[in-house]
């Protein structure tokens, strides 16, 4: 009798709490939800970041195109002509008897070393450059030292006095040009789309709905992708393969990993020469061009490396250099590509 | 229980007069016992369990001499037949384990590591052979097929060893998984080779990537998870038979005691069945004792001298693998993947060779102390030596690259050249191959020498311990007869 009466009072107690967990539960719920809403704004915000972030980015493409100095920065290396007469950096190459080049060894029709090379001699569009440099500076265009180094580098490597100048496909831009000085434009080129030829991927387009895009790390390419999505290119495109070589995108392509590469047109010219089933699609969406790196004090060898570039243009040599390693995947169709021509230079 | 409860083991008054023979008793001279027949018609009444009458009918038993023999003689052949039942039960799980060692769960460990070398050895074929191109040597080829081909066998006898749905079949079915995968990303890579294309080289860093950090990290797990079912088998193996030791002593205390309480009662010194079975029992304690103590020393020494150093040369040789693998990467991507240093964006093979060969060195240092006998030191010193001159060679190689004379650099680790670091890495190897064939020759022996030191233990324990009980028996039973 009693120990029912107990549990009778502890069942009666045990509502009693129950009625309080309910309202503790109730609580609890409704804290979640204030605390939770405003996270929800915060994400909304974050939207509207994220558009802020695209606007910025497009003046900051705006600044790309000219830097503070309200130049473009193509536009800024020296003429061949002017200076002082001071030829300190040059005489000290001579006296060398050797070019020292930074390249790329990786790049196919650029800068590559090709296992079936007997000589192991290296080759490509900037090689040829940079024997025609070492040609004009010193008499004999063998005279070259060609090092290999990583694109992270680059600068660097101009700044240790590790090599006399880069000539690695190094895009000039504003930010680097407050590191390094660079010579007149040699190349014009921009950020392209490579798909499989039977793909139905036109370009820089909507055509990207759905699909997934490869681009390398801290590239430009990136940096485009995501900026342009949802503005230029479909919301829906998938751009989240990045991968640490841009080469190593031609790889996920081929595997079926994903549907389309970006990446400087030159490059993804590179990649096209070696897979006969894919191609460029479209123009390029942006403009960016090519120069030969090298020390900010070393006025007199970037006017050197003008004079060249400027020879090298008018006798041909760079249009005979283009047909052989860039013509068969850049210039498609029978239509000639913006690149196919040499840009003008501009000197500040 | 159920019989009425007077039967032949209870004669309460009649036993102690009838037979005269016994000597002066100088104990309890026949107690009085009047409690017990008229214990019996009170206690009858109510109804009782059987337990409680066994227990009155043992008291009533243990009043008389021959009762109290009887029992004596029942604990003495119960202790004593225990007593080889738990050594014979314990042993047999120990000589098992030992067998295990050396039979099943260190031979799969083996295997384990040899996937994981192989694995890492097909790795780094496959990267000498894409560096060196149209000079790949067929033996380099072979070697890559025949590491692929022990790797894709030696992953069927682990799963055929390994419990289904335990985390070892998981493991091994992943890397059956991957080990295509991985094959067609080398092929793969060759064919661009072969026509130029430098993407080859972005294929053979997946390849690589897949190895790395895929497939040698799972090989890793599986090595690491049969050395432990290895170190388990080593625990039971040379666990202490407590049980069957405490329960000898004890069966032996009571032999004495029992022969104590013979010798006071009747003065005789010698009962032959008594004396048997602690001779018996003392047997089966040394025999235990002394077996379990050599086969502790036997595994001990296979698991110092052979285990141990057969672990720290696999990582030695995964160690030089990967070094050499590295070596051929850096020159392959050519600077295309890099690492921060500090801050400093360092090309990621030319760090990882630094690495592992810094491994390498220490794994070497750590064998050599390890290895206990010359035949033993003679491989891992060679090892080091030939560190040393690889160390040195690529040191050269590296600085031609750097200084941008790529085709000396590559000759010097590809083997054209003069001085090539391939022959150093190839020495190592064989090196080390050679230090891990005498270890597992030590272990081998050590241990087989150990498991045999069982040998026989459980059936002689169990033989002994019956020859014991019946001498127990026989012996309480001698004495027993001269009370009819």
């Amino acid at each position: 009798m009693n120990a029912q009466r107990l549990t009778q009072r502890l069942r009666a107690g045990l509502r009693g709490w129950g009625g309080v967990g309910a309202m503790a539960v109730v609580c609890a719920l409704a804290l979640a939800f204030v605390l939770l809403l405003p996270r929800a704004g915060a994400s909304g915000a974050g939207g509207a970041a994220d558009s802020g972030g695209r606007l910025a980015h497009g003046l900051q493409a705006a600044v790309e195109k000219k830097c503070t100095n309200g130049k473009y920065p193509q536009d800024q290396s020296l003429s061949p002509s002017g200076g002082n007469g001071s030829t300190t950096n040059v005489d000290a190459i001579k006296t060398r008897g050797r070019l020292v080049v930074g390249v790329d060894t990786n790049s196919y029709r650029w800068g590559y070393l090709n296992p079936n090379n007997a000589k192991g001699e290296l080759e490509g569009f900037d090689i040829d450059l940079a024997h025609r440099i070492a040609g004009d500076l010193l008499g004999d265009p063998g005279k070259v030292t060609f090092k290999a180094i990583p694109t992270s580098r680059r600068i660097d490597a101009i700044k240790d006095g590790e090599v006399d100048m880069v000539v690695r496909t190094m895009t000039i831009t504003c930010q680097r040009l407050d590191d390094v000085a660079f010579s007149a434009p040699y190349f014009k080129t921009g950020q392209q789309v490579l798909a499989p030829k039977n793909s139905t991927i036109t370009g820089y387009n909507n055509t990207l709905a759905g699909k997934r895009v490869c681009s390398a790390l801290t590239s430009t390419a990136l940096d485009n992708l995501k900026a342009d999505r949802g503005h230029k290119i479909p919301a829906s495109t998938d751009i989240g393969t990045v991968v640490p070589n841009q080469l190593d995108c031609l790889v996920k392509l081929q595997l079926g990993e994903v549907d389309a590469i970006v990446t400087d047109s030159a490059l993804a010219a590179s990649q096209a020469a070696q897979d006969p089933t894919v191609e460029l699609k479209g123009g390029l969406f942006t403009d960016e061009y090519y120069g030969v790196a090298m020390k900010k004090t070393s006025q007199d060898l970037v006017r050197q490396v003008n004079r060249t570039l400027e020879n090298y243009i008018k006798d041909g040599g760079w249009a005979d250099s283009y047909r052989t390693w860039l013509h068969p995947t850049m210039d498609l169709d029978g239509k000639k590509s913006t690149s196919a021509t040499p840009p003008e230079a501009h000197y500040q | 229980m159920t019989t009425p409860p007077k039967s032949s083991t209870a004669p309460p008054d009649s036993g102690v007069p009838t037979i005269p023979a016994v000597p002066p008793q100088p104990g309890k001279p026949a107690p009085p016992t009047p409690a017990g027949p008229d214990a019996v018609p009170e206690a009858a009444p109510p109804r009782r369990t059987a337990f409680a009458e066994g227990v009155d009918r043992l008291r009533a038993a243990a009043t008389t001499e021959p009762g109290r023999l009887r029992i004596i003689g029942a604990l003495l052949a119960l202790l004593v037949v225990g007593f080889g039942a738990v050594a014979a039960w314990q042993m047999t799980d120990r000589a098992s384990a030992a067998d295990d060692v050396l039979t099943s769960s260190q031979p799969l460990s083996s295997d384990a590591a040899d996937i994981y070398a192989s694995l890492a050895d097909a790795n780094t074929a496959a990267a000498s052979g894409y560096l060196a191109g149209p000079q790949e040597k067929p033996a380099m080829r072979k070697r890559y097929q025949d590491d692929i081909n022990t790797a894709a066998t030696k992953l069927v006898t682990a799963a055929a060893n390994s419990k289904a749905g335990s985390e070892s079949a998981k493991t091994i079915a992943e890397l059956n998984k991957l080990l295509p995968t991985y094959k067609g990303l080398v092929e793969t890579a060759r064919a661009n080779n072969r026509q130029g294309f430098p993407v080859g080289g972005a294929y053979l860093r997946a390849a690589n990537e897949t190895m790395q950090q895929q497939m040698l990290p799972k090989a890793e797990a599986l090595y690491q998870r049969e050395n432990q079912r290895l170190d388990a088998d080593y625990a039971d193996a040379k666990a202490f038979p407590w049980a069957a030791v405490g329960l000898g002593v004890a069966a032996l205390a009571a032999l004495a005691w029992a022969q104590r309480r013979n010798f006071l009662r009747t003065n005789r010194v010698l009962n032959h069945g008594l004396v048997t079975a602690s001779a018996a029992s003392v047997v089966v304690l040394l025999w235990l004792v002394v077996g379990h103590t050599v086969a502790r020393a036997g595994l001990n020494d296979s698991y110092d001298h052979g285990v141990r150093s057969l672990n720290v040369l696999h990582d030695a040789r995964i160690a030089s693998l990967t070094a050499r693998s590295d070596e051929n990467l850096s020159l392959i991507r050519r600077g295309a993947d890099t690492v921060l240093v500090g801050k400093n964006p360092t090309d990621a093979y030319a760090v990882g060779y630094e690495t592992q060969i810094a491994k390498l060195a220490a794994k070497l240092t750590r064998a050599g102390s390890l290895a206990d006998d010359t035949a033993g030191k003679k491989p891992v010193k060679d090892a080091n030596g030939f560190m040393q001159a690889w160390k040195d060679r690529h040191g050269v190689a590296q600085n031609w690259n750097d200084k941008g004379d790529y085709q000396k650099a590559r000759d010097k680790v590809i083997g054209a050249g003069p001085d090539p670091t391939s022959v150093c890495f190839d020495n190592v190897d064989s090196a080390l191959r050679k230090a891990l064939v005498h270890e597992q020759d030590e272990f081998q022996q050590a241990a087989s020498g150990g498991r045999d030191a069982l040998t026989g233990l459980p059936y002689g324990a169990a033989v002994l311990a019956v020859l014991a009980a019946a001498g127990a028996v026989l012996g309480i039973g001698r004495r027993l007869s001269e009370y009819r």
